[in-house]
């Protein structure tokens, strides 16, 4: 078998068992609408101020319930030991990894999904007509965030204080990543297009998902087996 | 011998350190330092430039360690990291102050500050995990891991807060902006003063991690006995 | 011939030594029965032996890759969320079987589960759940079996399956260690034995008749005092 379908099997595999149960679904997204509920709190201003904070707003539960989803990417094959399984098995550590950021990296798009028209709902924000481009920030930007929360996943894996590692680890790590799609998300909501300027926001992106994604790959074989 | 070098190193640090700012209290001219306060900015940049030469030996030491599994090329990555974080405190605070100073205002998020700031956070991850793993070769498989990818989102950070959405006030790095030449010597030793300095702490912490080696290695035996 | 052999193994956890110099060879089509006490090493051994764990010093030489080696430790190895046949379709996959769909149902009728074979395998009673584990140790016929104390809280109808699974290996040419404190139902299987004591192999042999009439012979001759 080789690598590729390695990795989608196990992908597959992860996608069924969490559809099965739903429990980081249902986590991640109940924590986003719980976001988006405080932050209307968090901020007085005029209908058309929050086209200014749209990009901000939106990455900000966007990455909050990312941490959530990538957290579970490694930690679900404790129970059982089921990692031990996977470890032995002839599959390279790469597949192992590849596999599970995009079960990650589709279930982070599920929650992307569903909140998205919920933040349109509740400040207003046209995005429909900027639908394709926003699409592709998304696309991008979710992506750098799984492989990262995936590869710092596997790493604390057996950490004491897991779930309090992660964020420490992960934001920082993020922090250019969310910067690119908040100024683009922004740029977008107000109408402006992804050409000119706003295109350095797509660069970044791109470039920080082919960086990481290389490393990842490359390294993650040493931190599966010690 | 060590002891000897550690101390020799502090005391040459301290008196460049010292005769560095005499010489621009005294020698040079107001306006060129910006101010009476601007003598921060001698401290300000080199301590910058140290803590990214310790970043930068600190991977080099991360990667030969994930390569030839020697312990000891953890305790460099993890004596650079410490001391250059430290280092980059020292800028952060520094370049505060001196905010404060010029603009009136403690904290702004400018370029260099924020990628400063950003430096300090990665580092901090890095510092944070390592006591969490009680396994000496796995801990330094892990913080080996998290140290290249620090080091990979600087420049990234760099790309990110030039971009159209990020505000940008710092003036340009005094040591660009021509007709400074004179202002260069300061630099340059205070340069020379801080590496003496971050010498000495390294030599500290490196003596530090072969003495917690070494007990490691004695408890390991008189387990085995 | 040998087919797995550790050679002056050493682990530390920490400060601790949990294997000091262990030094085995299993020839192959043996069974070796890997005893000692609680602490004594054996699960480090046999995690090392499956490339679970590195040794700090030391190396492990084995006949045959990573497809060929079939691995059963404390942890069943199965997916909660996955069905009898899902988990051993996606572990034949994964080992490199042939016909997944084939040797995932004739894994299932030898151990007994064919009833169930949809059933989830959260939902299976533990004895049930023991006999999934074992279905997907033998899945991809092994060569070389690492089991770590497999009949621990097995009842007797589990206890059945493993042993004539375990014969049926052996007849067909593979080889076995396996850790175990229930000495009578290891040693009736057994051709040779080894014991670990605090981390050292302080015997290694073919199987004598004084080990299967009194179980405690061996201990006594060759371990510390108590």
């Amino acid at each position: 078998m080789t690598g590729l379908s390695t990795a989608f099997a196990i992908a597959r595999k992860d996608l069924r068992t969490e559809f099965r149960t739903k429990e980081s679904l249902n986590a991640s997204a109940s924590f986003a609408l719980v976001i988006l509920v405080i932050f209307s709190f968090a901020f007085n201003l005029e209908r058309d101020e929050f086209y200014a904070i749209s990009g901000g707003l939106l990455w900000l539960v966007y990455s909050f319930a990312g941490a959530m989803i990538v957290n579970r990417a490694f930690s679900r094959e404790l129970p059982n030991d089921c990692l031990d399984v996977l470890i032995t098995s002839p599959a390279p550590g790469w597949a192992i990894f590849f596999g599970k950021a995009l079960a990650a990296f589709c279930l982070l798009l599920i929650v992307e999904a569903i909140s998205l028209p919920v933040f349109g709902l509740f400040y207003n924000i046209q995005w429909i007509n900027a639908a394709g481009p926003l699409v592709l920030i998304i696309l991008l930007a979710t992506w750098g965030m799984t492989i990262v929360g995936a590869a710092f996943s596997a790493v604390i894996v057996n950490v004491r204080l897991r779930e309090l590692m992660l964020p420490v680890l992960l934001y920082p790590i993020l922090i250019p990543l969310l910067i690119a799609a908040m100024g683009g998300t922004t740029a977008l909501m107000n109408g402006e297009g992804l050409s000119g300027d706003n295109f350095g926001y797509l660069r970044q992106l791109i470039v920080f998902d082919a960086i990481y994604t290389a490393l990842a790959l490359y390294m993650i074989e040493f931190i599966l087996v010690f | 011998m060590r002891e000897k070098a550690i101390y020799i190193l502090c005391f040459l640090g301290a008196c460049l350190m010292i005769w560095n700012l005499h010489h621009i209290f005294t020698e040079m001219a107001p306006e060129a330092a910006q101010g009476m306060a601007g003598w921060i900015l001698f401290i300000h940049v080199p301590a910058d430039f140290m803590g990214d030469i310790l970043y930068t030996i600190a991977l080099v030491t991360c990667v030969l360690y994930l390569v030839k599994k020697d312990l000891r090329y953890d305790s460099i990555s993890v004596a650079c990291i410490e001391v250059g974080t430290m280092f980059i405190l020292v800028n952060l605070v520094t370049g505060s102050i001196w905010g404060k100073n010029q603009w009136g205002i403690w904290w702004t998020w400018d370029l260099r500050l924020t990628t400063q700031l950003m430096k300090f956070l990665l580092y901090l991850g890095y510092l944070v995990v390592r006591p969490a793993i009680s396994e000496p070769s796995q801990r330094a498989t892990m913080s080996a891991f998290i140290g290249i990818f620090a080091y990979a989102d600087v420049p990234l950070v760099m790309m990110a807060i030039r971009l159209p959405n990020v505000r940008t006030q710092h003036p340009s790095p005094v040591i660009e902006t021509g007709g400074i030449n004179s202002v260069m010597l300061p630099f340059v030793i205070g340069i020379f003063a801080q590496l003496m300095m971050a010498l000495a702490l390294m030599l500290v912490r490196l003596h530090q991690e072969s003495n917690r080696r070494e007990i490691d290695s004695l408890r390991r035996e008189l387990h085995a006995l | 011939m040998v087919a797995i052999e550790a050679d002056r193994v050493w682990k530390y956890f920490g400060d601790y030594p949990a294997l000091r110099g262990a030094s085995l060879q299993i020839g192959k089509g043996s069974c070796m029965a890997l005893l000692g006490r609680n602490g004594a090493g054996k699960t480090t051994l046999l995690r090392i032996l499956a490339n679970l764990s590195r040794p700090t010093k030391g190396e492990i030489k084995a006949a045959v890759g990573k497809s060929g080696i079939g691995y059963l430790g404390h942890g069943i190895g199965v997916y909660d969320d996955l069905s009898a046949t899902e988990n051993l379709l996606l572990f034949g996959e994964l080992m490199g079987v042939a016909d997944p769909k084939k040797s995932a149902a004739e894994a299932l009728e030898r151990v007994g589960l064919t009833r169930v074979k949809d059933g989830l395998a959260r939902e299976f009673s533990r004895g049930m759940r023991q006999r999934l584990a074992v279905a997907r140790a033998f899945l991809h016929r092994p060569e070389i079996l690492l089991l770590d104390e497999p009949f621990t809280s097995l009842d007797d109808r589990a206890i059945a399956v493993l042993q004539s699974l375990l014969q049926d290996a052996l007849a067909s040419g593979a080889t076995i260690v396996m850790s175990t404190h229930q000495i009578r139902e290891a040693m009736e299987l057994a051709t040779d034995v080894a014991l670990l004591e605090r981390g050292k192999i302080v015997f290694s042999g073919p199987r004598a008749g004084e080990m299967v009439s009194d179980p405690t012979w061996l201990y006594r001759t060759y371990g510390e005092s108590a």
